[in-house]
């Protein structure tokens, strides 16, 4: 029997609703419209009224108007058929809606559960199998892709059937599982999670080790990520958060890549549509649209579904991650998702926090990023999340609470700074404010030790070191003036320039400098190091400028060029001589 | 408007406050218009069968009897192409004496283009002027605000972009627009033999501030009308959002709403995107190009307003009088045309990125100079360098009446940065250097 109501009343898009049977917090419902279907979500109970926010425009909905509840809370769908989907909020698969326009009570499938895959079988009949075990395994775009056992079932059960390699539809039963209840489980390629719960059916969390390589210097060399790590950028707006977000789309090395593009504008996501069907994806050789699933909600489609549409992002991640895949969330922007929950949490007349947030906002941000993480699966593969999402905050105030509560959840910070973004310095991210905690975690330096290289982390540093005592030399230069300093101080600022223009900065358009391998990187700063190390004389504070500029100059053309290149070594080897054995006086 | 069935009258109203009327009313929609005593008013809550209406123009003199009558649709608009060259008010009735075009009614604030269905803007606005074509080429279907204080010209610096974009329609749009600056617009696109394609929706400062929360979503959706059904490439100018943001603060505030930052609503931001967001290039040759204006308070971009603004547009264009020069400049630093990317370099020049960055890196370091000569401090031969070039740079080409097409701005700077540098202070790549240089 399903519950039913009617509309009592509406402010914007929350609606009171007087159902006529018990209902739950969270629960999904369907209200009538004139000929549209909206979808709602009940946020709050109070007496016999359900307060529903509605994930689309109310515009002409009368009271009394006919509400029908479904039971189940907002689900997202999960199943093979899924990579390179553009999704709203809600999972809608855009591409499926027909006409130019979004019309409202418009949804479509997720995916397409009558699409045939080749399955293979991992287990045999009569094994035991908990939630989330590897049952079989078909392909998509070149990725295993394993058919699971339900993530809701609770214990132990006995595998009682198991199709055979070969042909099947999504929607087909594949596997039948018998609990010692004797409750059985139909398995079919596709099931479903709700979406605010996490999804875990893992066997442990572990501490992240492992670097996940950008291909940015100042991320990979400075700040490193980690697989399953958490990281965000912040920043005033122009300073490049999308574009930097963006680069670390293309370049990470992830198996799986879900962007959330979550009330932000439409043209950026239209860019990755555009672009990602092109580029190449180094790893597989097939294009980055094939290992990419975009959920776009972006800043003018309904504000409900901007919020629920990073969980729905989430939850799929967590669902590849149990496949024993890297997956990478990017979310552009939390901030907005955060102003969709003051919106509603305004119209429900709760007592605001600050800047009239709602008071659950640090646990609620934190509670999703806790979602990510490096996991061990009950059978000891290895899977992970890592997420890494903007935030954009007002004024470009760090001081503001999406930013601060952010701080406390995430292990990484990107602080994107207005002044570098002024002068071009791309990627405008502060080398003094930023930090990634993971250059502290142990695991990490003995993983970097023995797979990578023993001087990365004394490089990075190193180079935060020199970064620092040049910012301090600048600071000083500006106060007591270019002859009111020693020359050291002109040395060490200008080789902090040298760090800032060939390392730090990197152009995120130019089809060589926009990755750098991490030989390369590695390589890079080994020459610039031993560079800053070297001594060098100058009688007058006037002949640092130039010598550095100089040198600068080249090293930028090294940037450009194709690594190890007859073109690279000849500069490099300008370079060498102009650096590394310097003359009494350089010029 | 007036024109549709009356369904019933009303006359006894609950609950008045200086924006809404409140009264017992059955099957009504939400967001249904309503006439209250011949004052447009507009459905915003309803509780049981008690209904709250926001008069747009405010509620002063309205009596508790008054005769409430509901329209039974939410705002709408008659769409035509007999639209142009005709000048309306907020709710689209004619500001001349002609009656208005009847056409396909479209209810306003329509629903969001699918993003699936857009196609990346490719196509740039020539506006001869350099801090836009140079530094911050604008694109069809890219939408960017000038930032400007209040002393700016930014109405007379937004008819003449107007004016060289080859759009197949104007629209402009009015908030809180004085009289003068009504005429000004009205005169230029008159003298400039361009009236057949302008439409205009107007709310000027004598009209009530409430209203103007109508006049993007008419202009919108006639652009919508133009832009799809004609498939043709439109213009639309809005000033100034930033009266069009106080007026949702006004309105906020009646409602009882908590105010966020600066006593904005908390909705800004998604008030804000769904007006910019209609900017647009359609998979055919139709396109909504939106050129805004923000004005600001002595330059303060953290104002909510213009922050939120800056969140939602794709590059902002930043007005500034150059005190040393007396100039009007878009001001290199501030500016952002975040769609630059597309285009540059690729349907200009190949060597416009470098030498636009270049420019811009030396302008910088000339901004540096200047605050040590201001402390007092010795320049270097290199700061004096600076200054010099960055009056040039100010006065020959960033300076808003200089007018030139794009390859003569590109060569101009190679003059200048020829003129006051050597090749390697500009971080230039050397292949281009090697090309371009003037000795």
């Amino acid at each position: 029997m399903k519950v039913r109501g009617t509309v009592q009343g509406l402010i914007a898009n929350l609606v009171q609703v007087k159902p006529d049977g018990p209902v739950r917090q969270n629960e999904i419902c369907y209200l009538q419209a004139g000929e549209d279907l909206l979808m709602g979500e009940i946020i709050k109970i109070s007496g016999e009224i359900a307060f529903v926010q509605v994930y689309d425009s109310t515009r002409g909905v009368r009271i009394g108007a006919e509400v029908n509840f479904t039971g189940d809370l907002l689900e997202v769908t999960l199943g093979p058929g899924m990579l390179g989907k553009k999704y709203d909020g809600l999972q809608s698969d855009l591409d499926a809606h027909e006409g130019t326009f979004l019309l409202r009570g418009m949804r479509s499938p997720a995916l397409d559960v009558h699409q045939k895959w080749d399955f293979r079988p991992l287990v045999q009949t009569g094994s035991m199998v908990s939630a989330g075990a590897w049952l079989g395994e078909i392909t998509e775009n070149g990725l295993p892709h394993k058919i699971m056992a339900p993530f809701s079932m609770e214990g132990q059960g006995k595998i009682a059937e198991i199709k055979p390699a070969g042909e099947y539809k999504a929607a087909d039963t594949v596997a039948e599982i018998i609990m010692t209840d004797g409750r059985k489980h139909a398995v079919t390629m596709v099931s479903t999670w709700p979406s605010k719960l996490a999804l875990k059916a893992y066997g442990r969390k572990i501490r992240p080790f492992k670097m996940l390589e950008t291909g940015i210097r100042t991320i990979d060399t400075v700040h490193p990520m980690l697989e399953g790590g958490t990281g965000f950028i912040p920043g005033p707006f122009g300073c490049g958060k999308t574009v930097l977000q963006q680069a670390i789309a293309k370049q990470a090395k992830a198996d799986i890549v879900v962007i959330a593009a979550c009330g932000e504008r439409a043209n950026e996501v239209v860019e990755i549509f555009t672009e990602f069907p092109e580029l190449d994806d180094p790893a597989t050789g097939r294009k980055l649209i094939e290992r990419t699933i975009i959920i776009a909600n972006t800043s003018s489609m309904p504000v409900a579904a901007r919020e629920a549409s990073v969980y729905t992002a989430m939850t799929i991640c967590e669902y590849y991650r149990n496949m024993g895949l890297r997956v990478l969330l990017l979310a552009d922007s939390t901030s907005r998702w955060a102003q969709a929950l003051r919106e509603m949490s305004n119209r429900m007349e709760d007592l605001p926090g600050p800047d009239a947030f709602p008071m659950d906002l640090t646990a609620t941000i934190a509670a999703f990023y806790a979602r990510a993480g490096y996991v061990e699966l009950t059978n000891g593969k290895q899977g992970s999340i890592t997420f890494i999402g903007t935030v954009s905050p007002a004024g470009g105030n760090l001081k503001e609470p999406v930013t601060e509560a952010t701080k406390k959840a995430a292990r990484c910070f990107y602080a994107l700074s207005q002044r570098r973004a002024d002068s071009k310095r791309y990627p405008a991210v502060d080398p003094i404010d930023s930090y990634s905690k993971y250059l502290e975690y142990p695991e990490f330096r003995d993983y970097m030790k023995e797979h990578v290289s023993t001087r990365w982390i004394a490089h990075a540093n190193e180079i935060k070191n020199i970064l620092l005592r040049g910012k301090e030399a600048a600071d000083q230069i500006n106060i007591l003036g270019d002859d009111g300093v020693s020359i050291d101080y002109h040395m060490q600022f200008w080789k902090s320039e040298l760090l800032d223009f060939i390392l730090l900065q990197q152009d995120a358009f130019d089809e060589v400098d926009m990755f750098c391998s991490v030989t390369r990187q590695e390589f890079m700063a080994d020459l610039l190091l031993q560079i800053c190390q070297t001594e060098y004389h100058f009688d007058h504070f006037s002949e640092v400028r130039p010598f550095f500029r100089k040198m600068i100059n080249s090293l930028k053309q090294l940037n450009y060029a194709i690594f190890e290149s007859p073109g690279f070594n000849r500069i490099l080897e300008e370079v060498r001589s102009m650096a590394i054995q310097p003359a009494e006086k350089s010029i | 408007m007036q024109t549709s069935v009356i369904n019933r009258f009303y006359t006894d109203i609950h609950h008045i406050t200086k924006a809404t009327i409140s009264l017992r009313a059955t099957g009504i929609g939400n967001e249904e218009l309503a006439l209250v005593d011949g004052r447009l008013a507009q459905v915003v809550k309803m509780e049981g069968d008690m209904v709250t209406l926001q008069v747009f123009s405010g509620t002063e003199g309205i009596a508790n009897d008054a005769k409430v009558s509901f329209l039974g649709t939410a705002p709408e608009l008659e769409v035509d192409e007999r639209l142009r060259g005709r000048f309306f008010n907020a709710f689209g009735k004619p500001l001349d004496e002609w009656p208005a075009p009847t056409g396909r009614k479209r209810e306003i604030g329509g629903p969001p283009v699918n993003p699936v269905r857009r196609k990346q803007p490719n196509t740039p606005i020539f506006t001869g002027i350099a801090g836009i074509d140079l530094n911050n080429t604008i694109l069809g279907g890219q939408k960017i605000p000038f930032f400007a204080d209040p002393d700016q010209p930014y109405n007379e610096v937004m008819a003449t972009v107007a004016l060289r974009a080859k759009a197949d329609k104007i629209i402009l749009g009015g908030m809180g627009l004085s009289n003068d600056d009504l005429l000004f617009f009205k005169d230029t696109f008159r003298r400039a033999g361009v009236l057949d394609k302008i439409i205009a929706f107007v709310n000027t400062t004598e009209d009530p501030p409430v209203e103007r929360l109508l006049v993007p979503d008419m202009v919108l959706t006639a652009a919508e009308f133009f832009a799809v059904d004609k498939d043709e490439q439109v213009l639309v100018l809005l000033t100034d959002m930033t009266l069009y943001a106080d007026a949702l603060s006004i309105v906020s505030n009646r409602m009882d709403q908590i105010p966020s930052k600066d006593s904005m609503p908390g909705s800004l931001y998604s008030d804000l995107a769904r007006i910019y967001e209609k900017a647009v290039q359609f998979e055919g040759k139709g396109s909504i190009t939106i050129i805004a204006v923000t004005t600001l308070n002595q330059g303060d971009i953290t104002h909510a307003i213009p922050d939120n603004t800056g969140y939602i547009t794709e590059g902002q264009l930043f007005l500034r009088k150059d005190s040393e020069t007396g100039k009007v400049i878009i001001d290199p630093f501030r500016s952002l045309s975040r769609l630059k990317q597309l285009v540059i370099g690729k349907q200009t020049r190949e060597d416009h990125p470098q030498i636009m960055n270049a420019c811009i890196r030396l302008y910088a370091d000339a901004a540096e100079a200047r605050i040590k000569k201001e402390n007092g401090f010795e320049l270097t031969d290199y700061d004096i360098r600076t200054l010099a070039y960055a009056r040039d740079y100010t006065a020959e080409l960033l300076s808003i009446d200089v007018q030139m097409d794009m390859d003569e701005m590109l060569n101009k700077a190679w003059q200048l940065i020829s003129k006051h540098f050597q090749p390697d202070e500009t971080g230039i790549r050397q292949e281009l250097v090697d090309r371009y240089w003037m000795n």
